[in-house]
């Protein structure tokens, strides 16, 4: 890896009770897609949410560590100003359930800032097209978010994180509540996104992972177990409890 | 045998229910056919909404009695649930916003939702008996006014809009908070714009309930409002309503005046009742907009 874009150094998390996470350290290359897997309570959507500091709005959470973005600690920043350049995309599809679709995909630029109505109306086009969902809605833009398929608000959900114009975007378990069909294609976007965008995406299926992750990091029980190139995860991992994993032994 | 015995079954629970139904439909028919029957001769009387009402009578052998209307229980009406709107719904709101969307556990926010479940179980005579004591303290002019009214009717309403409003913001995914914080949007334009908005329904509903309540109320107004037979003089003065000429007129010997209590309760159902189908159009239209007709 030759450069970073973030870096996660000593970060611990919990709930209050137990840590979630312990002691994390991770590097996330620019223009790259990270995939973080392991199985369930792992600590991995502990994890992506501190990223943009959504795990601390929880009832009783903690965070030690920090978290560099461009080489300053997010938890220095204000975390509305740090959530603006990390955009991030949730398990199951959140649009606005009020608003239309072109009102979803400018919600970022109307509430966080002035811009014209033609830059909104450029942006608002280009964060669809993006999200590979333009053709799809480009006749009813102004119908509810939620006459959309599941599949189609999902990529509604990440067009709207790409109109905040972010320079990393995580996403937790984007595909798990979608069907295959709409699975491929919010895949074959991240392959395009990670060209522009730092990707981090939290999964728990493996061959996603494997498909779309230049890098991937594995978790077990609140711990960064390894990380490494997508190939040699798979295909040479060097603990045995990723390769226990990855084969199918357990999780 | 035993499918006929589920039919049998099937079918005498359908007809229990729809026999339900019926029983639940009589008391409201019979309210108002009745209100229409006894207050028809007054309803029809041409001024009933623009008069005042006319002096005493009960019909004898060569006189004619005039009804008059009920323009000034009316305006007073309108006056003293508006006003008592316009305090109760901000205060309720932003309670309810408070507890919900700022409060989390903390002790303050538990405090408020457990005094509006106190002080909505609260007689309401005892509101009027309480802002009657607190402006004869403190205000002794006005003790009898539609200022004193109106605040008597919010604390009436203030705990039904802050009990409902809070409901209606916790039906409000968690997501779409997420959503709106993800994206940097800042708490109180998430709150206003998106969570509020997303909670309209619930909160419009809430609002009309205490409406309703504040319209129909006699026994604070007895105490503040007082009753007043000249029309509306503004908020400093005494003023009419509704449920006082109901209470006043019904309880008179005159067929002329329990003719127009009977028309005025009946005007006090419509009003309510047009209050909340409206609302339900209103909102089923923008949920209709908003699912989109592609």
């Amino acid at each position: 890896m030759d450069a970073t874009k973030m870096a996660a150094v000593g970060l611990s998390a919990s709930y209050g009770r137990g840590p979630a996470i312990t002691d994390i350290n991770l590097e996330f290359g620019p223009n790259s897609a990270t995939a973080i897997i392991g199985p369930s309570g792992c600590g991995k959507s502990t994890f992506i949410r501190c990223l943009n500091r959504m795990h601390e709005t929880a009832p009783r959470a903690t965070v030690t560590g920090k978290v560099f973005l461009d080489g300053e600690d997010i938890y220095e920043q204000d975390p509305t100003a740090v959530r603006r350049r990390i955009g991030m995309v949730f398990q199951r599809p959140n649009p606005f359930a009020t608003m239309t679709i072109f009102d979803n995909v400018a919600a970022a630029l109307r509430f966080n800032g002035r811009h014209s109505r033609e830059e909104t109306d450029k942006i608002v086009y280009e964060s669809l097209q993006a999200a590979a969902l333009w053709e799809e809605v480009k006749d009813h833009l102004f119908a509810g978010a939620t006459s959309l398929s599941g599949g189609q608000q999902q990529r509604l959900c990440i067009a709207r994180a790409l109109a905040a114009q972010p320079e990393v975007l995580l996403m937790d378990e984007p595909c798990s509540a979608l069907d295959p069909i709409s699975t491929a294609k919010v895949e074959d976007l991240i392959f395009t996104l990670k060209r522009t965008y730092t990707v981090i995406i939290v999964t728990h299926n493996m061959q996603q992972a494997a498909r779309v992750a230049d890098r991937t990091a594995f978790f077990y029980l609140g711990k960064l177990i390894e990380v490494n190139d997508t190939k040699e995860i798979f295909e040479r991992p060097k603990e045995k409890l990723t390769e226990g994993y990855v084969s199918g032994r357990f999780g | 045998m035993g499918a006929r015995i589920r039919h049998g079954v099937n079918l005498t629970a359908t007809v229990l229910a729809a026999l339900t139904l019926v029983v639940v439909l009589i008391p409201l028919a019979s309210i108002l056919v009745t209100a229409f029957q006894r207050g028809e001769a007054a309803l029809t009387s041409p001024g009933f909404f623009t008069e005042s009402p006319a002096n005493p009578c009960s019909p004898r052998a060569g006189t004619v009695c005039h009804y008059g209307g009920i323009a000034p229980a009316l305006d007073g009406t309108l006056a003293l649930v508006g006003l008592a709107a316009l305090i109760s719904v901000p205060i309720g709101l932003a309670a309810a916003i408070f507890v919900v969307e700022y409060g989390r556990d903390r002790p303050s926010a538990r405090l408020i939702t457990a005094s509006a479940d106190v002080l909505s179980g609260v007689p309401s005579i005892v509101a009027g008996l309480f802002i009657y004591t607190y402006m004869a303290a403190n205000y002794p002019q006005i003790v009898f006014s539609a200022l004193s009214g109106s605040l008597a009717l919010s604390v009436l309403m203030i705990p039904i809009v802050t009990r409902t409003a809070e409901e209606a913001l916790r039906t409000v995914p968690n997501s779409q908070r997420e959503a709106a914080e993800a994206l940097g949007i800042t708490k109180w334009k998430a709150t206003l714009r998106i969570t509020l908005g997303a909670a309209l329904p619930g909160i419009v509903t809430g609002v009309l309930l205490s409406v309703a309540r504040a319209a129909g109320e006699a026994a604070p107004l007895l105490l503040t409002a007082f009753g007043n037979n000249l029309g509306f003089q503004g908020f400093t003065q005494p003023s009419d309503a509704i449920p006082l000429l109901v209470y006043d007129f019904a309880t008179s010997p005159y067929q002329n005046w329990i003719a127009l209590a009977w028309g005025a309760a009946l005007t006090l159902i419509v009003i309510v009742l047009g209050l909340s189908i409206l609302s339900r159009l209103v909102l089923a239209r923008m949920a209709r907009r908003l699912r989109g007709s592609a």
